[in-house]
């Protein structure tokens, strides 16, 4: 069953086209990379599905209903979280309060009850903070809860972008370069941790990728950018094979010479 | 490693031992006692004043138990302060400008502290409750025809005086409703394009203020509007605060600074409700969505954030008590006129705010207090001591410097504006977090294993000792 589903999606910047009536489909519990050469339009894309951007053209379905119009804020809600290429945590908030701001559209309690500090508004905060605690241990996250966000290191950080977007209970996580600027060894940790999150939570999985290990070690399907547009698709062996992304990586030049 | 001389250890073990423990409790009390005995020795010195006030300051970093804190800050606030101002009214005046503006610069704390939105106009929200009573609160409904400033005969007053408690009320909704109707437009924009036009709106406000004395007369112009009604005092209680304040003060307490008091603490009700109310709404899923929205608009939003309705949740709750506060000035000061909302002072509680600590409310306060002392007491008491030294013929020796020969521009008071530039500048370069920066919560680690630091430290330096 299709959990996403974009067809002829067009974002333009002026003259610019960054992602060109691009077709894409990704069916429930899934872990599918998008890859390309930078400027491809992968985050252009990963933008417009999460309503940063508002693509000109095309449609989005999200679980069957239309995500086109939506604010940001609803998409989140309806289900669908992500993370950032160049990380985006609130420094100087605590890890703890990281995670509490990713469950804000599941908490029910609004202003009434927090100026009222009911018993349900405590109840449900203290629940909240259980949550972020088992989310916290689930991302190998014990024992930093108060650091502020802007201390931890770089792997951590990464860690804790993850653990943020679960926190809204997502069914699709959308990763932006999730393993950018992670040694090897981080970079094995983190690709385990994806596989629990689809796994154990159950969570589909959308990568944009640059590291080729990553990519065909995780992936189920792969599709491929260029230029806006989608060059190819398929399973990983496949696209391994396929001289148009063979091009789109190396450059035309080079693979013209190759040619001749 | 460098080891600390034996002179630095010592000092640091014996502010260990102050600030710990027994000893810190007796330092407070000795400090306040001092401080009071002097204000009381000498009710119009400026240096027994400031040791009185600094009482607070110290009790606030002594690791005293909260319940002690507490105690002895509502002591100061509630029982000393107003016994000290009605021995000398200008320390009533002073204690009230500064429970006025700690309210306000508390409220604005709201909208730039925990939001991030930065207010250039904050008090026209203040504006928006003063002339809601100064209109209701007057004689200005029965003079919408007349010229402005000539008071025709047969004005009266259209509502009772005692209207104004519920006009607190009614401020505290018209300015949060003033906050959403500006803020609907204008939340949309982010930083500097925000504060441009909340700049513009406060002097729109001011500027209608100003204006609206034709057609009708709303606002009586620039002349402003009095006089405005005061709540009037039940008698039974004066009767009884009289009893117990005649025999401390050594006179008869007039009618004016019952209004005084009543005002001052009007204003510090006002004070509680908005600490209670910024506390409880930063410790939930508003005041961390207000948080995210500081750090990062495009993550908050990611996470499903709603930016527009949370940015106006702290927009109206900032300005609804700026509007509370207003309808509180108009009464205090029976007149109100559009020179009192100009932009300096839209300024100048967002300096108190940056002085204090953005974000913190402890150092707001601190901020409201320091920014008034220093405006109402330490200047004025220098351009005061400067003049006094013009007037008498010393001489500065060496340099043989008559003080007569001063310049009339070299008045302190003058300054008042530099100075605080100045104070500013210093304060970002080495304090850029304010007098008291706010602190994150702690809520991994429950009680029974958080061990702060700082106490770690000293119990080790004490066992060592």
């Amino acid at each position: 069953m299709a959990l996403l589903e974009a067809v002829h999606v067009t974002k333009r910047f002026g003259g610019l086209t960054a992602v060109s009536r691009m077709d894409f489909v990704l069916d429930d519990g899934q872990i599918v990379s998008i890859i390309g050469p930078n400027g491809a339009g992968k985050t252009t894309f990963f933008n417009s599905l999460t309503g940063i951007y508002r693509p000109e053209e095309g449609e989005i379905h999200f679980d069957g209903k239309s995500l086109v119009g939506l604010r940001s804020d609803q998409i989140a809600a309806r289900g669908i979280a992500r993370t950032f290429q160049n990380i985006r945590l609130f420094g100087s908030m605590t890890v703890i309060e990281n995670i509490l701001v990713g469950m804000h559209t599941r908490l029910r309690q609004g202003m009434v009850h927090a100026l009222s500090r009911s018993r349900s508004f405590l109840r449900e905060e203290e629940q909240a903070k259980v949550k972020a605690r088992e989310l916290m241990g689930f991302a190998g996250l014990s024992g930093v809860g108060d650091e502020l966000a802007h201390n931890l290191p770089y792997g951590l950080q990464r860690r804790v972008e993850i653990a943020r977007a679960l926190a809204a209970q997502p069914r699709l996580l959308l990763l932006d370069e999730p393993t950018a600027g992670m040694n090897p060894n981080e970079t094995d940790e983190a690709v385990s941790l994806f596989r629990r999150v689809r796994d154990e939570l159950g969570v589909t999985l959308l990568l944009i990728e640059h590291d080729m290990r990553v990519v065909m070690g995780i992936s189920e399907r792969i599709t491929v950018m260029d230029y806006g547009e989608v060059i190819a698709e398929g399973l990983p062996a496949e696209i391994r094979g396929n001289p148009r992304v063979v091009e789109a990586y190396l450059g035309r030049g080079i693979a013209d010479q190759v040619a001749a | 490693m460098k080891t600390p001389s034996r002179l630095t250890r010592s000092i640091r073990d014996l502010q260990v031992r102050l600030t710990h423990g027994p000893a810190a409790y007796a330092l407070a009390i000795v400090w306040m006692a001092i401080g009071l005995t002097l204000v009381y020795l000498s009710p119009r010195s400026l240096v027994a004043f400031l040791i009185f006030i600094s009482s607070a300051l110290l009790i606030y970093y002594l690791k005293l138990s909260n319940r002690a804190k507490l105690s002895l800050a509502i002591l100061i606030a509630v029982v000393l302060l107003p016994i000290i101002g009605i021995r000398n009214i200008f320390y009533l005046e002073v204690a009230f400008q500064i429970s006025v503006f700690a309210a306000l610069a508390l409220g604005l704390n709201i909208v730039v502290g925990f939001a991030g939105l930065l207010d250039l106009g904050y008090v026209a929200f203040y504006a928006v409750g003063a002339y809601l009573w100064a209109f209701f609160g007057s004689q200005q409904p029965s003079l919408l025809h007349a010229v402005p400033g000539t008071a025709p005969p047969g004005a009266y007053f259209l509502l009772p005086a005692n209207m104004f408690y519920l006009f607190v009320i009614l401020g505290l909704v018209v300015g949060a409703l003033t906050g959403i109707v500006l803020g609907l437009p204008v939340l949309r924009l982010r930083g500097d394009y925000l504060a441009i036009v909340t700049l513009g709106f406060g002097e729109v406000i001011r500027v209608l203020a100003n204006n609206l004395d034709k057609p009708l007369n709303l606002t009586n112009g620039p002349q402003g509007i009095t006089p405005i009604q005061r709540p009037t005092l039940p008698a039974p209680l004066l009767d009884a605060v009289r009893v117990v304040l005649t025999p401390i003060v050594g006179r008869r307490v007039t009618d004016s600074e019952f209004y005084n008091l009543f005002f001052y603490f009007a204003a510090l009700v006002v004070i509680v409700i908005v600490i209670t109310v910024a506390r409880r709404l930063d410790d939930s899923k508003i005041g961390r969505a207000w948080t995210a929205i500081r750090e990062d608009e495009v993550a908050a939003i990611a996470m499903g954030v709603p930016l527009v309705r949370m940015k106006l949740y702290a927009f109206a709750a900032g300005a609804s008590f700026a509007g509370a506060m207003g309808v509180l000035f108009a009464a205090s000061r029976t007149f109100v006129s559009p020179e009192s909302f100009s932009f300096m002072q839209s300024i100048g509680v967002l300096s108190m705010v940056i002085l204090g600590g953005i974000g913190s409310i402890p150092g707001v306060i601190v901020g409201a207090a320091v920014v008034i002392i220093l405006n109402l007491q330490v200047l004025q008491g220098l351009s005061l001591f400067l003049s006094e030294l013009r007037q008498s013929d010393a001489v500065i020796p060496i340099i043989n410097f008559a003080w007569k020969d001063l310049s009339n521009q070299l008045d302190p008071a003058r300054y008042q504006r530099m100075l605080f530039g100045i104070i500013l500048v210093v304060m970002m370069i080495y304090r850029p977090a304010g007098l008291i920066p706010a602190a994150r919560r702690k809520s991994e680690l429950t009680k029974e294993d958080f061990v702060e630091p700082l106490e770690a430290n000293g119990q080790v330096k004490n066992g060592s000792a």
